[in-house]
């Protein structure tokens, strides 16, 4: 076994503490070298790793390319729009002729739930998982609590909001299931009806005043809504949604407060969140997207590198 | 193991035969001749006879399933009359009524007589079950009188619930001049939604859409105030929820006539089963809570739910190994559904022979089959069950054409060890 207790980083749901403050201890290392004129390091040399993504991404698959690319592996790019999954070939076939090609590790996204577990039963090669359908983004709960670490030192005792469409979110899931883990608090905040049903038994918060929440955070996670779920029977309304939940200028300025604003992105400037809160002091938004490579080098290094 | 005839006299020797419909035990053994019985009790030994020891065992008549799907027509890669044949008497049952929901649709007296032509050899009896509307398209109703005619026990859109209140109240008042029951999969579509599994912790956990217990209980309340007033003969299958099993009682004590049943796999299972995402667990109706598999087995043992059906339902390996959303329901049910509903059962207070009433006196009641018969001249229709036997339910014990089932490596108590139906014998243990 490497310097992870698990082969594979599927969730963040049964990982231990160990292992996630280990993930974060190393990116801060990677952080720097991030920040170095020669952004490459050769721990990976002679690695290939194959980014199989079955949905549309721009952010994580250029991340997680990013981060392969700066650890000096071989990589290989393969979308489903371009594949053969549109012949008829099954999910199998198509991960085992790649795997035939002696990759080492799988990076994968899927739109449904579970696809990545059943993908390390059909190859022998450490998985990791780029976003299951609505169940896990584990590297994106990785990176939003990097983020939170870096600003606060700390995550023990730490209060976070997660506003929006619990529901749909696979970044939510992460975050509540990674932070709870590490001692964080979480209140989840957005429409009754997008948040599901027995989430308080996963040890969160439910409140559904979008205004007691920001009084009482250290920090908010903002989800991006979906603009397929408006006018569906879902959100009414823009107007609706950002008057009882949207991050407004406005709202920002009357709470008069120190608190951190997170996004994961991509963003819907003027909906759930406004351009002078996106841009402004108090959102790290940009910092989450350098310490994306810098968290992904870092599972991958203790995924593929060298034991300790 | 598996099928074979018998020649000449068999034997069943020194068991305890229980006749399901007196509710009656003896002791003594069973003389088979030709696929009759020749003699039970004490009787004259002719010399040439192959004998059985049934000792410890109990003899009853064959198990009936009123809910199966054997795939035929369309889908004989997954099943056929004749496979599934091999299944259900591997289970110990001897009569199967199998579901419409095939390719090209059970909708016609044509394709009624299909079945019965088709299934007339086999070691099996096979009914055929009709659909309620042409196609199962929920629009018009088929030709209910002619497929009754041609032998169709009852009739159901299967997995496709009857939307539509105002067809389903003619369905009832309909069929209820033929005297057969209207089959209606009691679930609100629209509340089930894109749904998968469960609604509930585990849900949020897998981050797999929930299907709410309310789904199947908004419908159930429909059918049943709809079979009250029409006084039409409503069957509920496969009830999965404590609210549905409320429902049902409430109405049953009101003295409406209505008749549910239970797969052993909702009294077996929970949603807590399907942590690791496993295809095989995916079905319809979802496995529900703890919660909600105690109200099935108090229901059971209550009366409020009348028997158990398997749901058998076979799918490809290559359709069960699609992620889970894509992923057909069903799981295979007639191989293991007396080992699984005897341990559960057992466990909660029921005798074996309560078992036994449930897989055959009280299905063959729901459809108005005929009786079967213990007695000198009656064809062979028995299962020799041994109620201690513990095994563990393996590959070898499946003889469906498919293999999806969550079942392989549980244990189990209890075993129908042998099938006998007319001269066939399928031994179930080598």
């Amino acid at each position: 076994m490497g310097n992870l207790t698990r082969e594979h980083f599927l969730d963040l749901e049964t990982a231990p503490k160990q292992d996630l403050q280990k993930i974060i201890d190393t990116a801060y290392t990677f952080r720097e070298v991030l920040d170095r004129p020669i952004k490459k390091v050769p721990s990976l040399t002679g690695r290939n790793i194959v980014n199989l993504f079955f949905e549309n991404s721009t952010r994580t698959r250029m991340s997680f390319e990013l981060a392969e690319k700066r650890l000096s592996a071989d990589v290989i790019n393969f979308s489903a729009s371009s594949s053969s999954l549109t012949k008829g070939e099954s999910l199998k076939d198509t991960v085992q002729n790649i795997h035939s090609m002696k990759m080492d590790a799988v990076i994968m996204r899927h739109p449904t739930p579970g696809s990545v577990l059943k993908l390390t039963r059909f190859v022998d090669a450490t998985v990791i998982n780029a976003g299951d359908g609505t169940h896990e983004h584990p590297t994106q709960g990785m990176l939003d609590m990097m983020s939170l670490h870096e600003k606060f030192g700390r995550l023990e005792g730490l209060k976070v909001g997660i506003i929006g469409d619990i529901l749909h979110s696979r970044v939510a899931l992460s975050n509540i299931f990674g932070l709870t883990t590490m001692g964080a608090k979480v209140t989840l905040c957005g429409p009754p009806h997008l948040i599901p049903g027995g989430v308080k038994e996963l040890g969160v918060q439910v409140n559904h005043d979008i205004d007691e929440v920001i009084e009482w955070a250290d920090a908010l996670n903002v989800l991006r809504i979906q603009r397929e779920r408006m006018g569906v029977g879902l959100i009414p309304s823009v107007r609706e949604y950002r008057d009882f939940f949207g991050i407004t200028a406005e709202r920002m300025r009357n709470h008069k407060k120190e608190i951190v604003i997170m996004h994961p992105g991509p963003m819907n400037r003027g909906v759930e969140i406004d351009s002078v809160v996106a841009d402004g002091g108090q959102a790290i938004i940009l910092d989450q997207v350098l310490n994306g490579v810098a968290v992904r080098m870092s599972i991958l290094y203790l995924l593929l590198g060298p034991n300790d | 193991m598996g099928l074979s005839k018998y020649k000449g006299y068999l034997l069943l020797k020194n068991g305890k035969i229980f006749d399901p419909y007196k509710d009656r035990t003896i002791t003594g053994s069973i003389l088979l001749k030709n696929g009759k019985i020749e003699a039970v009790g004490n009787t004259d030994l002719p010399e040439d006879r192959t004998e059985l020891d049934c000792t410890g065992k109990i003899i009853t008549v064959g198990f009936t399933d009123i809910h199966a799907h054997f795939r035929e027509p369309g889908r004989e890669d997954k099943e056929t009359l004749e496979t599934g044949s091999l299944a259900a008497l591997a289970g110990g049952f001897t009569e199967v009524c199998v579901m419409p929901n095939t390719a090209p649709v059970l909708d016609t007296p044509e394709s009624i007589r299909f079945i019965n032509e088709k299934a007339a050899g086999l070691p099996v009896k096979i009914h055929p079950i009709g659909a309620i509307t042409t196609g199962q398209k929920g629009e018009g109703l088929a030709e209910i009188g002619e497929m009754v005619r041609a032998g169709a026990v009852g009739i159901s859109d299967d997995g496709i619930p009857l939307a539509n209140g105002l067809l389903m109240r003619y369905a009832l008042e309909y069929a209820g001049m033929y005297g057969i029951p209207v089959i209606n999969h009691a679930e609100d579509i629209k509340l089930r939604d894109a749904g998968q599994i469960n609604e509930g912790e585990l849900s949020t956990r897998l981050g797999l859409p929930g299907i709410p217990d309310i789904s199947e209980s908004v419908m159930v309340y429909r059918d049943l105030a709809l079979a009250e007033f029409t006084s039409g003969r409503l069957h509920i299958p496969h009830v999965s929820s404590r609210k549905s099993v409320d429902l049902i009682r409430q109405f049953k004590l009101k003295g409406v006539y209505v008749t549910a049943e239970v797969s052993p796999h909702h009294l077996g299972l929970t949603d807590g089963a399907i942590r690791d995402f496993d295809t095989n667990l995916k079905v319809a109706p979802p496995l529900r809570s703890e919660n909600d598999r105690l109200a099935l087995i108090e229901g059971l043992l209550e009366g409020t739910l009348d028997c158990i059906a398997t749901d058998h339902a076979p799918h490809t390996l290559e359709e069960k190994e699609k992620d889970f959303i894509n992923a057909p329901c069903g799981m295979l049910g007639l191989e293991s559904a007396f080992g699984m509903a005897h341990t559960v059962l057992t466990a909660a207070g029921a005798s074996t022979l309560d078992v036994i009433k449930w897989f055959t006196v009280k299905p063959q009641k729901v459809l108005n089959l005929q009786t079967k018969q213990i007695v000198k001249g009656a064809p062979a229709d028995l299962v020799v069950i041994d109620p201690r036997c513990e095994w563990t339910f393996e590959k070898e014990n499946i003889f469906s054409r498919s293999q999806n089932t969550p079942m392989r490596g549980m244990r189990f108590k209890g075993k129908p060890e042998l099938t006998i139906r007319a001269k066939y014998i399928f031994r179930a243990t080598d």
